[in-house]
């Protein structure tokens, strides 16, 4: 058997993003011993990338908001498809997760008097997200990493060790979670210095691993975002929810082809960036949904106003929930008003000064400026659609953020599937990392606690099958190439199932997916085991292949569109398919999507919607039931 | 549109290694990291880079093209001229892992040096206030994407081994002055920057300030204030405590 290092914990956290570091904070907290494993060096994960901000209804800069307003947003924000449960929590206990980072060391930036300044965003009835200038993911993740060594260092000095009680493992990555009848001992994985591999045998897990972002062609995400943890779930026989919501944000840029799709922020947007077309048209004003005519301005004049004014005036619908937004730029150039590079324009020059624009919005003033020679303060910026953000993930209990059906697995950020329903308002994943990565750490504790001295052993031919099955590639001749393949993924999922959806297309992707799935067995990895990357690659082709079949099929099978789901062959949206969830699991076969019933909304929650616009949403059935309860 | 370029890559780990030459296709608007990847994709698989956001947004990607410390994602191809050939080598600073890839945990032990904010007690969750010039000052230093590119050119560290025990470096010195100019952390931190991290090595030559791909004032703004500071307050904890308690004043 190869020779395999082994490290004995409490708690196993697998990323290290604001989900997993929150998470690792409170586990420790709780006295626990505690492992994070981290893809990449720690503080890089993919939440740095985030731009606009934390959402919480601190009610800073608008005193009408609080958490029912934020609710309610949410709800919208998905089209009802939330799981209620989670987007309660979340909008009750963002505020303090925002404040309990301050006395961590966070620096907002602030109001005149002295709070944490709140911005405009889409969706967000009142400003409500706490941002450093455009680089507020940057200041979650060293905040979270820095808590991370202020625990170090007690430790260092109770201990003489810092590491006694966490330590992070970096450029780590968890090849599968090792499960013994239904139950988590463990995860297997490899260090990408040595290449060598490591058995953590612990009780609980958390997987905190975020996105999918790369089995897209155009997207914003970081290398890392390859569907690990929706895959570790999977093989250990949980199941993931919601999986054919996918997120495309409508701008992020489109030249020069190196960087189409790095994100640009919709802070540009919340700062009063228009969108226009090759004909200078404000496009936006023609693409208001009829579930959200009475919210936003309906002529440009209105829409002006409300950035000096908004109690008497509509927001413009630029500002529309982030699908709206990214459809109507996909029918423009579709249309053929497109921009000269297939995107449309998006503009802040003309609104802001120069020295203010750099200042809110200094990264991406940076970032055209190196990436593209494009001045923002002079000119607009060419935008277009990118995969951005899976709204589903892996089936989670909202209030431990335990997994379904694997004790001791847990799950929080954007792995985790339910809080967004059909689509993500902008500002809401921070807030979700911070939320329910605490949620899942003080879940992962209290069954630790439980357990006491029960705990699973890791069963030895199960690790070695695991180490086996990693070590594959370098056996293999078929011959492949793992970077043609993910190319050829990419561009199997960008064709067949983007923004815009038909069964025709869907049903053709599957059978992609299968045939990439069979060639991935003849992947061939050259050189040896330490830091390869095209080694790699091709265990996170696995995982890739696996969840873009579960997007692939849930898109198959829901027919309607919602949120982050547009199928071109059902255009409308469905109360009847409101009222249920997709659920992926793992079969010898690949995967299998079944239908299960939305959990229902308590009358405490559903009353906080007038039943004008309950009527956009709920069946007739439905309606009738509430009046009745109503009356 | 695309044309052919010379790159020396260097490829080895900690015993042996050497530039090896590639002809690679180059494409408009492309930067060094996709010539990376490109090489990766289609002539050498294995070659070992660290890169995340592609954006520079998250400091992954450095190294020295043309001996000068970069992020590889935002040094564009076109900066050089079309018969040049590019030279891409790893951070002298650190002991190399494998071709690209070096060993930077020598940061994450200096990190773990640095004591963490210590904010005032008897505050609730919400009652922290801080006025936005106040913060300010202290957010340029949060900028830092730790790239570590300020720690790579630093010549007390650079080709001297035997420093790295006593000195910090620049990244830790804007982490250090990051926390005393924050309006509410209640810890001295000028003496230990003296005594424990090394200030005092720095001769304020600003190469760090130079390479900097956050535009980081690190010398102008971080240093120097810092340095003036020590010595205002060495050996003198009176002066430094009266500090503390008139600048609240002000605020109030």
């Amino acid at each position: 058997m190869t020779e395999i290092e082994r490290h004995p914990y409490d708690v196993v956290v697998i990323g290290a993003g604001g989900a997993g570091l929150r998470a690792a904070v409170e586990a420790r907290a709780s006295g626990l011993r505690t492992a994070i494993i981290c893809k990449s060096l720690f503080g890089k994960a993919h939440t740095v990338m985030a731009e606009g901000g934390i959402a919480a209804s601190m009610g800073n800069v608008n005193s009408k908001d609080n958490w029912q307003v934020h609710f309610r947003d949410t709800l919208r924000g998905g089209k009802f498809l939330n799981n209620y449960r989670m987007a309660e929590l979340h909008a009750k206990e963002s505020p303090d997760r925002v404040w309990e980072l301050e006395t961590w060391g966070a620096l907002f930036d602030r109001t005149p008097e002295g709070k944490i300044s709140q911005r405009n965003f889409g969706g967000h009835e009142y400003p409500r997200l706490a941002h450093v200038g455009d680089r507020t993911g940057l200041e979650l993740i060293r905040t979270m990493q820095q808590a991370i060594v202020s625990l170090q260092q007690k430790d260092a000095k109770e201990f003489g060790d810092a590491e006694a009680r966490i330590k992070v493992f970096a450029e780590t990555t968890i090849t599968e979670i090792i499960v013994n009848d239904g139950v988590v001992a463990g995860a297997l994985g490899y260090t990408r210095e040595s290449g060598r591999f490591i058995l953590f045998e612990a009780p609980a897990v958390i997987i905190a691993t975020g996105g999918i972002g790369k089995s897209f062609k155009i997207t914003s995400n970081s290398w890392e975002g390859t569907g690990d943890g929706q895959a570790l779930a999977l093989k250990a026989g949980s199941r993931l929810v919601d999986m054919e919501f996918m997120q495309f944000h409508p701008t992020g840029m489109i030249w020069p082809p190196s960087v189409r799709g790095l994100l640009v922020t919709e802070s540009v947007r919340g700062d009063g960036g228009v969108l226009t077309n090759s004909e200078g048209r404000r496009f936006m004003f023609d693409y208001i949904p009829a579930v959200f005519k009475e919210m936003y301005a309906d002529n440009e004049e209105e829409g002006d106003r409300w950035y000096k004014d908004q109690e008497n005036n509509r927001r413009p619908p630029e500002l529309l929930p982030r699908d709206e937004v990214a459809r109507a730029i996909n029918s423009e150039v579709k249309a053929g008003r497109g921009s000269p590079h297939g995107g449309v324009f998006l503009d802040v020059s003309k609104r802001l000064p120069a020295d203010v624009i750099k200042k809110k919005l200094p990264s991406m003033w940076h970032q055209f400026m190196e990436l593209a020679d494009v001045d923002i303060t002079k000119t607009a910026m060419e935008v277009g659609p990118t995969a951005h953000y899976v709204m589903g993930g892996i089936l989670v209990d909202p209030d431990t953020g335990a997994a379904d059906n694997v004790n001791g697995l847990f799950a929080a950020g954007e792995v985790a599937g339910g809080l967004h329903g059909s689509n993500r308002l902008g500002g809401n994943s921070l807030s979700d990392l911070l939320v329910f990565g605490r949620r899942a750490g003080a879940g992962a504790v209290a069954y630790v606690n439980a357990l006491g001295d029960a705990r699973t052993a890791a069963p030895d031919a199960e690790v070695e099958r695991a180490v086996k099955e990693a070590l594959a590639p370098f056996k293999n001749d078929g011959g492949e190439n793992p970077y043609t393949l993910h190319q050829e993924l990419q561009q199997t999922t960008n064709d067949l199932v983007g923004i815009i959806r038909t069964a025709d297309e869907l049903q053709a992707s599957i059978g992609r997916l299968a045939e990439l799935r069979s060639r991935l067995s003849k992947v061939t990895v050259e050189g040896n085991i330490q830091f390869n990357p095209g080694w790699h690659l091709a265990l996170d082709l696995g995982n890739m292949l696996l969840v873009s079949e579960c997007i692939a099929k849930s898109a198959l099978m829901r027919e309607e569109s919602r949120g982050g789901h547009t199928r071109d062959d059902f255009p409308k949206m469905s109360s009847e398919w409101r009222k249920v969830n997709l659920v992926s699991k793992a079969t010898d076969s690949g995967v299998s999507v079944e239908k299960r019933p939305l959990p229902k909304m308590p009358p405490e929650l559903i009353s906080l919607f007038e039943i004008d616009e309950l009527k956009k949403y709920l069946t007739e059935e439905e309606l009738t039931e509430l009046k009745g309860s109503h009356s | 549109m695309s044309r052919q370029v010379k790159v020396r890559v260097w490829r080895g780990d900690k015993n042996e290694g050497g530039l090896k030459d590639f002809d690679v296709e180059v494409n408009e608007g492309e930067v060094v990291l996709d010539i990376i990847h490109r090489i990766q994709a289609t002539q050498a698989p294995d070659l070992a880079v660290r890169w995340n956001c592609k954006a520079g947004k998250c400091g992954s990607c450095s190294a020295e093209v043309n001996g000068r410390p970069r992020l590889m994602c935002l040094t564009r191809m076109n900066t050089f001229g079309p018969d040049e050939t590019i030279t891409v080598t790893p951070l002298r600073t650190f002991p190399v892992i494998r071709d690209l890839v070096t060993d930077v945990s020598f940061n994450y032990k200096k990190a773990r040096e640095i004591p963490a904010f210590e904010g005032p007690k008897g505050l609730k969750l919400g009652e922290y206030r801080m006025s936005q010039v106040d913060v300010e000052r202290s957010q340029e230093f949060r900028k830092c994407i730790e790239c570590f590119l300020c720690q790579d050119v630093c010549h007390v560290i650079r080709d001297h081994e035997e420093n790295k025990e006593s000195f910090a470096g620049p990244r830790f010195f804007i982490r250090l002055a990051e926390l005393d100019m924050h309006p509410l952390d209640t810890l001295d931190r000028r003496r230990e920057a003296q005594e424990e991290h090394g200030l005092g090595f720095c001769n304020i030559t600003k190469c760090c300030t130079e390479v900097c791909p956050e535009h980081i004032r690190i010398t102008d703004n971080a240093i120097i204030p810092m340095k003036e500071r020590v010595a205002d307050v060495k050996y003198d904890p009176a002066r430094w405590l009266g500090s503390k308690i008139s600048r609240r004043e002000e605020r109030d």
